[in-house]
């Protein structure tokens, strides 16, 4: 059995290997897209533009300029002289947001008069206009501490203040979760298209039948097509724990070994999905499109384009069963958060039950199709 | 090859092609549920709005202040409480992810929130590994806080507290709902999909069965031949793109402003270069496995991370943002957001249109000639 099992493996690598189109398509991408997407991926909101319909023109509202083009978030200040102007720049997305100050802006302030400031942002960008808001009122919150420092009006005012920590990742800075979060997006692409396209193309060509009556049990077939994904998807994961410390300075803290063991459960996962896949395209052009059509929903699904948290809770039931889900909770805690073994164990075995629950399915779809 | 154009020729093969696209079953897969599936997973999985997290509060002070200002978190509709007498048993729910962030409102708090010219302070711990869930709740409970705080003084009148205050106003999206531009925004990688995607397979299948190497050798001129490859595509993309802004007005109640003149305009001139690009790609690939790749690669993803769909362009590197430059979904989904949101905006909608027919006509022109190179 060894024997044969040994010769379908180094059958199966040949086969995935020797095209060199593929083989590039299997190594290259994957880092590239780590590059790109890993600046590209970000929430945060920085060098945006701001409109300022200034008037005013008194001492406190050039103040309050000068103070919004020196945060380091803003871009340009883009000066705007009329109502119409303000429609033009937020329709055209020259601006994501228009400061609009009136003429009795600085005399109220000197007046000790409450002073209102008019600020109106683009919707389209909702996200955004949000955080730009944020740092709108903290820009004027301190402005307004400036004006008038802390007033020692009530004596027996009760006063507390917070204090902020950030635990795991001190600056909040993005691409510490983006990083680990394309580890379990990327090999999931590669990793679930290798394993349905490759037994999709076989089946097409009419290989896979043949494979089917030779000596090879079903279950030894299945092992050597999960070999190559399995490989190869181990490769890139380890090429990215190399890369992400060294090259992005994200640390990796938690146990590399628990890491390997929910890796190899995630890929089989996904391996088994692939199957299955493949096992009822009866194409490759249909088992591109079925893979494509479970992509989707399992990046999605798995709370790295948005938390889980966030989602309905029947869809939350639904994120159970996506192997991402688990995996970006081991991911994210072994590089920033030190997860504890147990932990990481704790997240793996969903996994283990899911390739589980997958392979099966697909070996008797597979031999219910010999039959 | 001959080189003329037979009217009747190009309509059989118009035909041909259009009858081959709609006997596959798989096709009407794609251009109808696959669409319905993203768009749907598009309106309920993803959601940017602010999150309801899942907190901890340890009191550690049993005083009267202490407990109301924990009853304040709890009322909190952006937080899901956990309460617990230490931080130690929190901190570790936090190290396993079930709750990302926690309060701690230390022993001493009630004591020194009275006493005189001392100040009483918690202490606001995030999860750093999900960096924008934790600056929403940095922010959201600093709030609880500073409101919570209001509620107790008495004598601080507003206007000396706040000598300035802003007046937010969101145009053309005042509920502040994610959805109103992501499901626009999720209309255009579905545009992707099938102009792209389907497009390199079906056509790179064809290349590796050597069909297409057949219809070459028959009097079909080259551009006849790819103009009837992709206008069942065409008309496909435009049908997906229906179903979608229906489903998008109807089913999940976003508004549209514009006119449908603007919107077919629009996924028009964007079907365009997306076609092109499916056509370069299996022309240069010839391989199912490998088009598939490329495609999912230089125009899938770019389409979802690269176009300003759900990350600000403005935000990345500036290599970064200069590649985006040559991803055409970029062009198309500022004034596909706009034709729902706002309306019509000719001036900006002219402008990307040509941008994005220059790109078609580039990818036109490399695709025939990548082509033509095959045969010679």
């Amino acid at each position: 059995m060894w024997g044969r099992l040994r010769a379908m493996v180094v059958k199966e690598l040949w086969a995935i290997l020797r095209d060199p189109r593929a083989r590039i398509i299997l190594f290259l991408p994957p880092i590239v897209q780590l590059f790109i997407f890993g600046f590209a991926g970000t929430l945060e909101v920085k060098n945006f533009d701001v409109g300022v319909y200034n008037r005013d023109g008194g001492a406190w509202s050039r103040e309050l300029v000068e103070r919004l083009s020196g945060s380091p978030n803003v871009r340009r200040i883009v000066p705007i002289g009329s109502a119409d102007e303000v429609r033009a720049a937020i329709d055209g997305r020259l601006v994501i947001a228009v400061v609009m100050l009136d003429q009795q802006f600085s005399a109220n302030i000197s007046a000790h008069r409450p002073a209102v400031i008019q600020a109106v942002y683009d919707g389209r960008r909702s996200n955004s206009a949000q955080i730009v808001s944020a740092y709108l009122d903290r820009i004027v919150a301190n402005l307004g501490a400036a004006i008038r420092p802390t007033p020692v009006v009530g004596l027996r005012a009760a006063r507390s203040q917070s204090v902020v920590t950030n635990w795991f990742n001190p600056n909040l800075d993005y691409l510490w979760f983006t990083m680990p979060g394309l580890v379990v997006v990327i090999s999931m692409v590669s990793g679930l298209a290798v394993t349905a396209q490759t037994v999709a193309r076989e089946r097409e060509l009419g290989t896979f039948d043949q494979l089917m009556v030779s000596p090879l049990r079903v279950s030894e077939t299945l092992i050597g097509k999960m070999v190559p994904p399995l490989l190869v998807g181990t490769f890139n994961v380890t090429l990215y724990l190399l890369l992400i410390p060294t090259v992005f300075g994200v640390p990796l803290t938690g146990s590399l070994f628990a890491f390997y063991v929910a890796l190899a459960c995630y890929m089989c996962a996904l391996i088994g999905v692939g199957m299955l896949v493949s096992a009822l395209a009866h194409t490759q052009q249909q088992a591109f499109l079925g893979a494509f059509l479970i992509i989707v929903p399992v990046i999605l699904l798995s709370g790295f384009a948005s938390p889980v948290d966030n989602m309905p809770g029947w869809l939350q039931v639904l994120a159970q069963a996506n192997p991402a889900k688990h995996f970006l909770i081991v991911s994210e805690g072994v590089f920033l958060q030190a997860m504890p073994v147990r932990e990481v164990l704790a997240n793996t075995w969903p996994l283990a039950v899911i390739a589980l629950v997958t392979l099966t399915a697909a070996s008797l779809l597979f031999r219910s199709r010999i039959e | 090859m001959s080189a003329g154009f037979n009217r009747r020729r190009f309509y059989a093969m118009l035909v041909k092609e259009s009858l081959q696209i709609m006997r596959d079953p798989s096709t009407f897969l794609i251009a109808f549920v696959l669409p319905m599936i993203m768009l749907f997973f598009f309106g309920y999985a993803v959601s940017l709005d602010p999150p309801r997290i899942r907190i901890g509060v340890a009191l550690e002070d049993p005083g009267p202040a202490a407990l109301s200002l924990s009853t304040a978190f709890e009322r909190s509709p952006y937080f899901q409480v956990n309460g617990a007498r230490s931080v130690e048993t929190l901190e570790h729910e936090m190290a396993a992810g079930r709750i990302h962030g926690i309060v701690v409102i230390p022993q001493d708090f009630s004591r020194r929130l009275h006493a005189r010219g001392d100040v009483a302070g918690i202490q606001i711990i995030t999860d750093g590994s999900l960096p924008n869930t934790a600056s929403f709740f940095a922010a959201y409970a600093e709030g609880v806080r500073a409101n919570w705080q209001a509620g107790q003084a008495i004598r601080i009148s507003r206007a000396a507290a706040h000598p300035i205050e802003v007046a937010h106003r969101f145009w053309f999206n005042p509920e502040l709902a994610s959805r109103f531009f992501l499901i626009p925004g999720s209309i255009a990688i579905v545009m992707t999909m099938i102009g792209t995607l389907l497009t390199a397979l079906v056509i790179a299948r064809e290349w590796e069965r050597g069909t297409m190497e057949a219809i070459m050798a028959t009097p079909v001129g080259m551009s006849e031949l790819l103009a009837t490859k992709v206008i069942p595509y065409f008309l496909l993309g435009l049908g997906s793109m229906a179903v979608c802004t229906l489903l998008a007005i109807f089913l999940f109640g976003v508004p549209f402003r514009g006119s449908a003149l603007g919107i077919l305009a629009l996924s028009s001139a964007f079907l365009v270069p997306a076609l092109g690009q499916g056509l370069l790609i299996s022309a240069v690939t010839k391989n199912q496995f490998v088009a598939s790749q490329v495609a999912i690669l230089s125009a899938f993803l770019p389409g979802i991370i690269l176009s300003g769909f759900l990350f600000e362009i403005a935000s990345m590197p500036t290599a970064i943002r200069a590649l985006t430059y040559i991803v055409p979904a970029r062009y198309l989904i500022p004034p596909l957001q706009s034709v729902f949101l706002v309306g019509d905006l000719w001036v900006m909608f002219s402008k990307d249109m040509a941008i994005l027919l220059g790109f078609g006509a580039l990818f036109f022109v490399l695709a025939i000639r990548a082509t033509r190179r095959r045969i010679a």
